[in-house]
């Protein structure tokens, strides 16, 4: 059993990480890359895949050199084998389509076709969730989405695999797909480790990978377009047809209450504070 | 329907009797498997604790895992005293002669830092048999075939098989339960335990307590100082904090309708620990466990099928008068438990469950958990009229005289395991007797405690939980106060008119009537097993890695 799971580094928008410039331009240079939070349960899937049926998991990432950290982070989290890092100046500026025509020919170019490829249902950036289908599609697979259980029968060379229906918890359908396949994981994925057996096995590869993780760079292939025989005008900017017309930054939303500023090295404005919290102290 | 997944021995709970039986188990080549309920082993365990390594124990903890003392204990305890008490008047006795009486060594312990420490030397072990310990499974029960006990079943895994299924559940054993062989049926047959772990500064140890470097000490408290419960106290010195706790006959801390932390409260705060705890050292940790009375609760016979109970499942935890020992009695079972397995496969003809049965009555464990004399000597002592009596006796003129004759022999008394095996569980012996010793031969105490305890909600605040909402683990079968009242008081994280508990009391007004009823929420609970026996409840752990976490323990 190989599988491969797709991620990606998005820019880290948790409060006092992200940072904009005046224009509401996100200022990519003071925000810190990190992993894409929904790619997150692609690898529990991968894991689950990896512990429950053997074999081998690893990781793909299109993007500058400096996403090894993320893919650091990806090894870590799905203890993965070997990680792929698709990298080069002719890639950069890529929509979906010219990123999904990239990393389905990267799954080609591996030494052994992958039984499954999982993905995150959307990044933290660009929020489409057009990479996986699309990558499905350049595979030519069977493609199943919003997937919140999984089982892998590697003798019958199927999968059974639960997934969301319109987005309410309620409605589950169950469908089969025979592999190789493409998955995209759901944000309520569930892995299930239900024998002793297999929760041993995912004791045994976190300890395994500790010592991996480390020296993730020496389990990490970089390719760039050459070594994937891409033509650079399909790539990239050049190969994307989406076309950015502009960009409006949402307003604020308009304060409900009126603020005061108030200098809180200055006694006489915070006099000013006590005085006005005094009216609701004592409990009245 | 799959195939159950298979294990030669499944050991339930990794506490020091699983620890104890799993190596065993493993150093014979027992493919075993360990389940702790835990989000780490000693997660959920708690002791006073001191622990003993008897030199006639058929196993020691030393024995087995030969780096524990330097790697998973706190202390060396070398000195032992206990303190009797009449309001500020102590009469002190060294136990120096029943403390090392047998023993090889006694360290002090923190379950949090020792069982974790066990449980990865245990699972490397058990992992070379192609078992290994798994953290956050709780075994729910027994798995059952044709009637017949075949493995157990679990919340986070599909049922197991099992050749040998050892149950070091703990107090609350819900596969002893699930068997028949254990029930919450007495009150008298369990002490409850609250402790404070107490954060002292570097050095201070030494300093306080007069021991020599690294070594430690444990102090007994006993008399007038918890208002008439039946019970006592204890001080233990840690690496770098202490334990100091209270531990009363359930029954009597029920019947008396007391709060057991302000029992532990008037412990802290009595002029005598002055000396070693003062106002400004921070209690980290408030605690409380269950702990069962061999001499009534031990099992005779721990055993049903491919089951066997070890540790306090089994109701193994000896109280030899003021000493508490548990954990020693633990290893030793599960050692035993894990021989009996091994030896049964071999010969064919007996059942490791007898085997096991038989090894605790040979190697002696069973007479120290059952004493014959205290059968004997307690079925006259503990009648009431006969309590009522010798009560009057001892607090006599006449008494007050004898004992005062007594002086020095008392000391001989208490360091006499025979004696303290033979003490009756009388308020005479806990309390009238120690203090009528104060009284007349103790010396007053000068000065004042500074120690101010933490509330109730402060305590529990500072707890760890990971609560599993909307599936709480206990429930209340009979909400009347008469049936489940008793759980305000003696709940340790409940009180009567504190709502920030699991227990409280209500009035209702039901088709004009008052009626007074309990609530429960489980938030707060620790997990020890009080209310399951003093009110009418339905009771389980929680599942794995949920509930309560201690961090010393």
């Amino acid at each position: 059993m190989r599988t491969v799971t797709l991620t990606k580094g998005v820019p880290d928008f948790r409060e006092g990480q992200v940072s904009f410039d005046e224009d509401g331009h996100l200022e990519r240079g003071d925000t810190p890359t990190v992993m894409n939070p929904n790619d997150e349960p692609a690898l529990r899937a991968s894991l689950q895949a990896k512990v429950r049926n053997g074999g081998t998991a690893s990781v793909m990432s299109m993007g500058p050199p400096g996403y090894g950290d993320v893919l650091r982070e990806a090894m870590e989290s799905v203890y993965a084998d070997d990680l792929y890092l698709l990298s080069d100046r002719e890639m950069a500026a890529a929509d979906t389509w010219a990123t999904a025509i990239t990393v389905a020919t990267g799954i080609q170019n591996m030494d052994e076709e992958p039984d499954l490829v999982f993905a995150g249902f959307k990044t933290a950036d660009g929020e489409t969730g057009h990479t996986g289908p699309q990558t499905a599609w350049c595979l030519d697979w069977p493609l199943v989405t919003h997937v919140v259980a999984l089982d892998v029968d590697t003798e019958a060379g199927t999968l059974r695999a639960k997934r969301l229906v319109e987005g309410d918890a309620d409605e589950i359908e169950t469908v089969e797909a025979p592999l190789p396949a493409f998955v995209v994981t759901d944000p309520e994925f569930e892995p299930s480790y239900r024998r002793a057996e297999h929760r041993l096995t995912h004791k045994d590869l976190r300890e395994e990978t500790r010592q991996r993780a480390g020296e993730h760079e020496d389990h990490m292939t970089v390719w760039d377009h050459s070594d994937l025989n891409l033509d650079p005008d399909f790539i990239g900017l050049d190969g994307s047809p989406t076309i950015v017309s502009g960009v409006d930054p949402i307003p604020k939303a308009p304060a409900e209450r009126d603020a005061t500023m108030v200098d809180p090295s200055d006694p006489e404005e915070m006099a000013g504070v006590v005085d006005e919290m005094s009216r609701f102290a004592g409990g009245d | 329907m799959t195939e159950h997944e298979h294990y030669e021995a499944v050991v339930v709970g990794a506490g020091p009797g699983g620890a104890a039986a799993a190596a065993t188990l493993a150093a014979n080549d027992v493919e075993t498997l360990v389940l702790e309920r835990g989000v780490d082993a000693g997660s959920k365990n708690v002791s006073g604790g001191l622990l003993f390594a008897e030199e006639d124990a058929p196993y020691t903890i030393g024995d087995l895992f030969p780096e524990f003392r330097d790697a998973a204990s706190e202390r060396p305890v070398t000195e032992s005293y206990i303190h009797n008490v009449a309001g500020d008047k102590v009469h002190t006795i060294d136990l120096d002669r029943v403390h090392h009486e047998g023993t090889a060594w006694c360290d002090s312990v923190l379950r949090r830092r020792m069982d974790s420490w066990l449980a990865e030397r245990v699972h490397e072990l058990t992992r070379e048999t192609g078992g290994g310990l798994l953290t956050e499974v709780r075994a729910n029960g027994l798995l059952r075939e044709n009637g017949e006990i075949v493995g157990v079943t679990c919340d986070e895994l599909d049922p197991i098989r099992a050749d040998v299924v050892v149950a070091a559940d703990g107090v609350n054993s819900e596969l002893a339960r699930d068997a028949g062989l254990m029930d919450y049926a007495e009150p008298d047959e369990y002490f409850q335990g609250v402790k404070a772990v107490v954060d002292l500064p570097d050095g201070a140890i030494e300093e306080r307590f007069d021991v020599p470097e690294g070594k430690g000490a444990s102090h007994l408290f006993a008399g007038d100082l918890f208002d008439g419960v039946r019970g006592g106290g204890f001080l233990y010195t840690n690496e770098d904090t202490l334990s100091i706790g209270t531990v009363f006959h359930l029954d009597s801390l029920a019947e008396e309708r007391a709060e057991p932390h302000e029992l532990l409260d008037s412990l802290l705060t009595h002029p005598l620990l002055a000396q070693w705890v003062d106002g400004d050292d921070d209690e980290v940790e408030y605690s409380a466990k269950l702990v069962p009375d061999s001499k009534r609760a031990a099992h005779p016979s721990p055993h049903e099928d491919r089951l066997l109970l070890v540790g306090d499942a089994a109701g193994q935890m000896q109280a030899q008068g003021p000493i508490i020992k548990g954990m020693n009695h633990a290893v030793s079972a599960g050692g035993l438990a894990a021989e009996a397995f091994v030896e049964s496969r071999t010969r064919g003809n007996v059942t490791a469950g007898e085997l096991y049965e038989q090894k605790l009555h040979r190697e002696g464990v069973m007479d120290d958990l059952r004493p014959t004399r205290y059968r004997a000597s307690s079925a006259v002592t503990e009648h009431d009229a006969v309590e009522r009596l010798t009560d009057a006796v001892v607090d006599s003129p006449l008494g007050r005289v004898g004992l005062r004759a007594l002086e020095g022999t008392v000391q001989r008394l208490f360091n006499s395991p025979f004696v303290l095996g033979t003490i009756p569980d009388t308020k005479t012996s806990y309390v009238t007797i120690p203090r009528v010793l104060a009284e007349e031969l103790g010396e007053r105490i000068e000065g004042e405690s500074d120690v101010e305890p933490p509330s109730l909600a402060d305590r529990i605040g500072d707890l760890t939980y990971d609560t599993d909402i909307g599936n709480p683990h206990i429930e209340v079968v009979d909400e009347s106060y008469e049936a489940s009242g008793t759980a305000v008081t003696a709940c340790p994280v409940s009180a009567e008119g504190f709502g920030g508990g699991c227990y409280r009391s209500e009035t209702v007004q039901s088709n004009g009537d008052e009626e007074r009823v309990v609530s429960l929420d489980t938030q707060p609970c620790v997990e020890c097993g009080t209310c399951a026996v003093v009110a009418e409840t339905d009771w389980e752990h929680p599942r794995g890695g949920k509930g309560v976490e201690f961090r010393e323990g």
